[in-house]
């Protein structure tokens, strides 16, 4: 690629250059885009089948339509979910804020791929791109998951400025420390390791109460089945970024 | 040195674009994740909940 590049700028005149500089923005922000929309499509399908019906049961209990350890004083609620329902515009926009995301998360792997081809080597292919996949996961799921577990909605938890400090800074850091892993050498590698752990040194903000809105069993499920949906959006958007960066380069 | 250039030159356009896509894909994630205005805040509700963006 950069061969072909140099090749290019230097037998072609500079109108031919800024063309492909053109090309170049152009496949990147194409190729994440589509990436972004197939793998959100994934990820808004498989939420619907395993995570929104167990989102609906959370907020059974959010709004007091269904009380934990109320009944006779025992510690058993009724299990099962409510139907979706006939709210379309509500999980019309479910899929599109799926998009939405998927999409952004899309554009900064690209970004990530193409610097780490140009500054360090890197192969950029479809199956090099399950990896980037997956660790996207790692970094922007995963790891934040660690100590602010996916909530369901009604979830009594701290202020939200301070968790979303602490999710961004966990993200930023979890980032930061793969990569020096995957692209440096000697003790740099260590420092990664060092980073990944920080953000949960330092701790997620939580309260000093347990509140207990919703069966344990209910949280805990959603917390693992969101996480395994999100491992699926990722792992496909990772390999269509990559897949489609890979064409665009050689169209 | 003219090869040098050039290729300095290209890891330039190629940082220009990541840049661009970059900045475009914050600025789609501060809308879908963390943007607080109650329109879209209950528009994104439970793609953040799924994708387990701190809600609310």
């Amino acid at each position: 690629m950069m061969r072909r590049m140099t090749n290019a700028t230097q037998w072609h005149s500079p109108a031919t250059k800024r063309c492909r500089v053109n090309d170049m923005t152009k496949n990147l922000l194409s190729s994440a885009v589509f990436a972004g929309v197939v793998a959100g499509l994934l990820a808004a399908l498989l939420q619907f089948v395993f995570v929104i019906p167990m989102l609906l049961e959370g907020e059974l209990y959010e709004t007091g339509a269904r009380v934990h350890f109320v009944v006779d004083g025992t510690t058993m609620s009724e299990k099962g979910a409510p139907g979706l329902g006939t709210d379309w515009g509500r999980h019309l926009m479910t899929i599109a804020f799926n998009l939405v995301t998927y999409t952004g998360y899309g554009l900064i792997l690209a970004a990530a791929m193409m610097i780490a081809r140009q500054f360090h080597g890197a192969e950029i292919s479809a199956r090099a791109g399950l990896i980037w996949g997956l660790c996207g996961f790692l970094a922007v799921q995963m790891a934040p998951a660690v100590g602010l577990p996916p909530e369901l909605p009604g979830t009594i938890a701290a202020e939200i400025g301070p968790r979303q400090a602490w999710w961004t800074g966990t993200i930023i850091a979890t980032v930061v420390g793969l990569w020096l892993i995957a692209f440096s050498r000697g003790l740099a590698p260590v420092v990664g390791a060092v980073l990944i752990l920080l953000p949960h040194l330092i701790g997620a903000p939580h309260l000093d109460t347990y509140y207990g809105i919703a069966p344990p069993e209910l949280s805990a499920e959603f917390a693992t089945v969101s996480l395994g949906t999100a491992a699926a959006g990722w792992t496909l958007l990772g390999w269509a970024v990559a897949y489609f960066l890979t064409r665009g380069d050689n169209a | 040195m003219m090869t040098n250039t050039q290729t300095l030159a290209s890891a330039r356009t190629g940082l220009g674009a990541a840049v661009l896509a970059l900045t475009l894909g914050v600025a789609l994630l501060a809308v879908s994740g963390m943007a607080q205005a109650t329109v879209l805040h209950d528009a994104a509700h439970d793609q953040r909940h799924a994708m387990a963006f701190p809600c609310h």
